[in-house]
């Protein structure tokens, strides 16, 4: 059963060597170290390339020593990345600013595409950090990251949860869709879609009989309110040293750049 | 001397009105194997949420030498473990050994004893490989395994199965028999599989409508087949009760060297 649908949920979990030095970091340095990344190349100012060019080194570094393929980051970066930058593309032809080129009927000028380049470059770097991030820390260890960063307690329970039931979710829906079709259903026009509403209906319902059904095992085990925690978490040297690394120098270099312009 | 189960005239009432349980008059002693066999809508799943408090109706009720009362929840939970039927509704954290981790933790174990009580209930399972695999990853019957893991780390005195053998192929049944037969805890198993009953069980009770209509050996109650097909119940065709070898379970525990006695007067009603 669990078969079913794993091709569609293998852009989640951890690629690369898991006895790499950046996969055994305490989940809060690499979130904090990625998101200052993400966090400096979104902050520059448009010609300020050094800063992005160090920021991609950064990135290039941190896949090297956890021995994640170019190829597995190419895989995950693209469901994000056209995404931000079909955004992106329209502003050469709407900005005005500079020397302007003429293609047919479009105008594109310097300044539009000063900006596309800039864009894309800190869109790259944002999604290839959250992919670095995704493929060297597993999704419960990202979570436990965020809660010993203070993130409120609620917010990654939630999370939790979507992500322990996404998978069963899916799988509802798959089989949903298996009995719809095995029923001759193909809808044609607008008017045949009330089969899906209705799908969508039932999983709801499927949904919230299933929250309580987990909710009921959970007080069977003790559950009073608040999640146990098994191990703490504990920041060692390695990961001061990779957060001073990343988030210190590329946050050094940003400032510095900022000071001469 | 106290009872695994002392139920007396056990009554509860959905709030749509639905009467779930009718007067359940149910006593299982220590160490017993005990299946509740019974059609669906007999109150099965009802009465299994009543054994550690999920559920409270009206009459008597005493598990595991506690009175089903609100204030005795967090014991009483500790020293019953109740299997869900459907394990994704069991297993709710991110990886195995947490989930197994969950109760023991919420009962005040520190983290060093809570892990080795993983070990040790994954080894019981024979499920210790999968400790740092997500749920979702393994299949049907390692799921059924682990969720019974889960109440084994909280080292129940009573252990209750919701259908154990609901959707698994026949390998990973006779898997879970293997596994279910190691385990000398008192067991109830609610269950509609009669034959996975025979196998396990040296009791059975039929719960009908709400009440219990037969409490015999399990050799007894599934060799009546009127009394079967009147609940809506029959083994599968061709199925020769005599030619199924029980497995042997340990000698059941004794509490402070006597029996119990059956409804003790000093049971508390439970709500």
């Amino acid at each position: 059963m669990s078969g079913l649908c794993n091709h569609s949920l293998e852009l989640t979990g951890l690629a690369g060597d898991p006895a790499s030095p950046v996969h055994r970091l305490d989940p809060r340095a690499k979130i904090v170290g990625l998101v200052a990344v993400t966090v400096v190349a979104v902050s520059t100012p448009l010609r300020a390339w050094p800063v992005y060019v160090a920021c991609a080194v950064a990135l290039v570094l941190v896949a090297a020593a956890g021995r994640v393929p170019p190829v597995t980051i190419w895989r995950r970066a693209r469901v994000v990345l056209p995404l931000v930058l079909f955004v992106a593309a329209f502003v050469p032809f709407l900005r005005p600013g500079g020397a302007e080129h003429h293609l047919g009927p479009l105008t594109v000028s310097d300044a539009g595409l000063a900006v596309l380049a800039a864009v894309a470059a800190k869109a790259a770097i944002g999604t290839v950090s959250a992919v670095l991030l995704g493929a060297t820390t597993s999704f419960p260890s990202v979570l436990r990251g965020l809660e010993g960063l203070r993130v409120p307690r609620l917010f990654t329970l939630i999370a939790a949860f979507m992500y322990r039931y996404l998978f069963v979710i899916v799988e509802e829906v798959h089989r949903m869709r298996i009995a719809l079709a095995a029923r001759a259903y193909r809808p044609r026009h607008v008017l045949q879609a009330g089969a899906i509403g209705r799908s969508v209906t039932a999983l709801f319902l499927r949904t919230y009989g299933r929250g309580e059904r987990v909710h009921l095992a959970m007080l069977a085990r003790g559950y009073r309110g608040t999640m146990p925690e098994l191990a703490p978490l504990r920041l060692g040297a390695a990961d001061a040293a990779f957060i001073a690394a990343l988030a210190g120098t590329l946050v050094a270099l940003r400032i510095a750049i900022g000071a001469l312009a | 001397m106290t009872c695994a189960i002392q139920a007396r005239d056990l009554t509860y009432r959905y709030p749509n009105g639905h009467v779930a349980l009718d007067g359940v008059d149910l006593h299982i002693e220590h160490g017993e194997r005990v299946a509740v066999l019974g059609p669906n809508g007999a109150g099965k799943t009802t009465l299994m949420l009543h054994l550690n408090g999920l559920l409270m109706g009206e009459g008597g009720l005493e598990v595991a030498g506690l009175p089903v009362e609100r204030g005795s929840l967090d014991e009483l939970r500790a020293r019953v473990g109740l299997v869900f039927q459907d394990p994704d509704d069991q297993l709710f954290m991110p990886t195995v050994r947490e989930d197994v981790a969950f109760g023991p933790l919420n009962m005040g174990a520190a983290p060093a004893e809570a892990l080795e009580r993983v070990d040790e209930a994954l080894a019981a399972v024979r499920m210790a490989r999968a400790a740092d695999r997500a749920p979702h990853e393994l299949s049907m019957g390692e799921r059924r395994r682990v969720a019974i893991a889960t109440v084994l780390a909280m080292h129940p005195r009573l252990l209750v199965l919701d259908e154990p053998s609901a959707n698994l192929d026949p390998r990973a049944r006779r898997e879970l028999l293997d596994v279910l037969e190691t385990i000398d805890q008192t067991l109830l198993v609610v269950t509609h599989d009669l034959a996975f009953a025979a196998e396990l069980c040296e009791r059975a009770v039929i719960l009908s409508g709400g009440r219990i209509v037969a409490d015999a050996s399990c050799r007894e109650v599934l060799a009546d087949e009127t009394l079967l097909a009147r609940h809506d119940l029959e083994l599968p065709a061709g199925f020769d009760l005599a030619r199924i070898q029980r497995r042997p379970r340990r000698a059941p525990e004794v509490h402070n060297g006597e029996r119990c006695s059956a409804f003790s007067t000093s049971m508390a009603p439970c709500c």
